[in-house]
């Protein structure tokens, strides 16, 4: 048990008397106040109340859509302790998924901020679809024969990666898509002096509406309680009767699937897609996953908004700095917290 | 006798089971009955195979050889989910409680039927209550800020929040005060007044004199002795010679 038992002795007395002899549930507030630090620290360091503003929010829309991406990978480690180097396939799967959505729905996106938003809402479910779908065989084909082997996951889950970027080459050629917002979601409505792209909130407001969907199912259905009692002792729960790996497989695929959303909101944020963005938003969400605490949800959402804010902060205040801010980030969090922000207790 | 050549009235049967943990060959050839409605005590020193014993019949490991029959069906292929299906409950020696849930989340885990504690048997739940009132108190805390006593309490309320056919338990009394011990020994009473069937592994001479209708003492992965509880209980040069030492510490 990691968790220490006291002993005999106040065992005893805690079982007799009393109610206070076990502390309250608290919640750990210390990773939520560091994300607000951040926030607070950068002000006086920007200096200008109007630029921190649009880089605050350009930080958060990007984490937002870093933890839709990452979401899935933490709890398929978490839940199956299955190293995935290949879910940033399904990521350039979605992107790519989406710019022909988006192509042949051009004329009518066009047609106003319903329509437009209509248009990208079929490109995100139609590569969900597609992503969750090839995920369901990733997991069959691929991971399945590898359970448990950590070296063989990270090679054959690299691979697959390789060859599903291959084949996203073959399908839609090597170069880079276009892939343009519809005209009525281009460009930024202003707060004062603050512009913010109007993109931005919405790919925000998806980002959030997952976090809050994956934490309610999390916290208040049984599926939810099954995953989080499968993060931390697998073997109980098939004791009591449930069939994990079915339950893993579907959590793959969920996971596949929001990797594709996410792939589609990443594509639409960066405007263009290249068969090379799954391995370059790989490592993004490895260190959000790593500084979140693997397996967790909450320190993964967390992760990716301290990610998202860096990057942007860094990337006003300090060019140079921003390609070293992740990792510095992630090793500054691990000194303070290695097990990451939210440690998943029983790993 | 059934035509398998089982008495009349036994729920488990393991024949001639062997368990092999990667290169190490923990039991050999173990032979078992427990009979049903009753408590049979799986006694023996540290290393003896008990633990592995009731993770070989949960499925949790594979036995390599023999048979074992639950009911008089064979299970000794069958993925521990679906055994556990069969009405087997489990309760491990580190008590696997899901630290991270409440008290609560985890009973309604248990639960196999209840997809929310609005769908717990609220009779049920109020006699396992009345069993361990400490975890009526602690039903929306964190399973794991509870005492080890509470916990083991937890673990057995999760093996009894819905009718079970057998139950298995591993070492409940381990590391627990004395007063907790017999909390533990009356709820366990009023589970054998209830005919329930359970194996229960013990180190704990006094629970298992306590408790047990039969006994089975292992040894070296094997079962050397098995017969009444009392019969072992009155003879203390059995019990010196199947126990050894260890016993006296107990008594």
């Amino acid at each position: 048990m990691s968790t220490a038992s006291p002993t005999g002795s106040t065992t005893a007395a805690a079982t007799a008397a009393a109610p206070a002899a076990i502390p309250k549930a608290s919640f750990d507030w210390k990773p939520v106040l560091l994300l607000a630090v951040v926030m607070a620290a950068a002000l006086p360091a920007i200096g200008s109340p109007s630029s921190w503003l649009t880089l605050t929010v350009a930080g958060l829309a990007m984490g937002l859509i870093v933890f839709v991406i990452a979401s899935g990978l933490t709890l398929v480690f978490g839940l199956m302790d299955v190293l995935n180097f290949g879910h940033g396939v399904f990521i350039a799967l979605g992107a790519f998924v989406a710019t022909t959505v988006m192509a042949g729905m051009a004329g009518f996106a066009d047609g106003g901020v319903g329509p437009a938003l209509l248009a990208i809402f079929c490109a995100m479910l139609v590569a969900m679809a597609v992503a969750g779908a090839i995920g369901w065989a990733f997991e069959r084909v691929i991971v399945r024969p590898v359970y448990g082997l950590h070296l063989k996951q990270i090679l054959i889950t690299m691979g697959g990666m390789i060859v599903g970027e291959e084949i996203i080459k073959v399908l839609w050629g090597p170069l880079q898509i276009a892939l343009p917002l519809p005209a009525p979601l281009r460009g930024a409505f202003y707060l004062g002096d603050a512009a913010i792209e109007k993109y931005r909130l919405v790919a925000a407001a998806i980002g959030l509406a997952v976090f809050v969907l994956l934490v309610w199912t999390l916290a208040r259905t049984k599926v939810g309680l099954l995953i989080r009692a499968g993060v931390q002792d697998r073997e109980m729960v098939e004791s009591l009767g449930y069939r994990i790996r079915q339950l893993f497989v579907g959590v793959f695929v969920a996971g596949s699937a929001l990797a594709g959303l996410g792939g589609v909101l990443w594509g639409l944020y960066q405007q263009a897609v290249t068969p090379q963005i799954g391995a370059q938003v790989n490592v993004l969400i490895f260190i959000v996953i790593i500084i979140g605490g693997l397996g967790s949800t909450l320190g993964c959402f967390i992760g990716a908004l301290l990610v998202g804010l860096m990057a942007n902060y860094t990337g006003f205040l300090a060019p140079k700095v921003a390609l070293f801010s992740n990792i510095g980030l992630m090793v500054a969090i691990l000194l303070w917290r290695p097990q990451g922000l939210y440690p998943v207790t029983n790993r | 006798m059934s035509p398998t050549g089982r008495p009349e009235g036994t729920l488990l049967e393991l024949q001639g089971v062997h368990t092999h943990i990667g290169a190490y060959h923990i039991l050999h050839g173990v032979d078992l009955l427990v009979p049903e409605g009753e408590v049979t005590m799986l006694l023996g020193r540290n290393g003896a195979g008990k633990t592995t014993t009731l993770r070989t019949i949960m499925g949790l490991w594979q036995a390599s050889q023999g048979r074992i029959h639950f009911r008089g069906q064979p299970i000794q292929a069958e993925p521990t989910p679906q055994i556990a299906g069969r009405g087997i409950a489990y309760v491990p020696e580190n008590m696997g409680i899901f630290t991270d849930l409440t008290v609560k989340e985890n009973v309604v885990l248990a639960a196999r039927q209840a997809r929310h504690e609005g769908e717990l048997d609220q009779t049920r739940l109020e006699w396992i209550f009345g069993l361990f009132p400490a975890l009526r108190k602690f039903w929306l805390y964190p399973a794991g800020k509870l005492s080890g006593g509470q916990k083991q309490m937890l673990a057995v309320a999760r093996a009894i929040c819905e009718p079970r056919a057998l139950l298995l338990i591993d070492e409940p009394s381990k590391g627990l005060a004395p007063s907790i011990i017999q909390n533990l020994i009356s709820a366990f009473r009023e589970l054998k007044a209830q005919q329930t069937t359970i194996l229960l592994v013990e180190q704990n001479f006094l629970m298992a004199k306590a408790l047990g209708d039969h006994v089975a003492v292992m040894d070296d992965g094997r079962v050397v002795h098995s017969g009444a509880m009392a019969e072992l209980a009155a003879d203390e040069a059995l019990q010196q010679r199947l126990l050894g030492l260890s016993l006296g510490a107990h008594q």
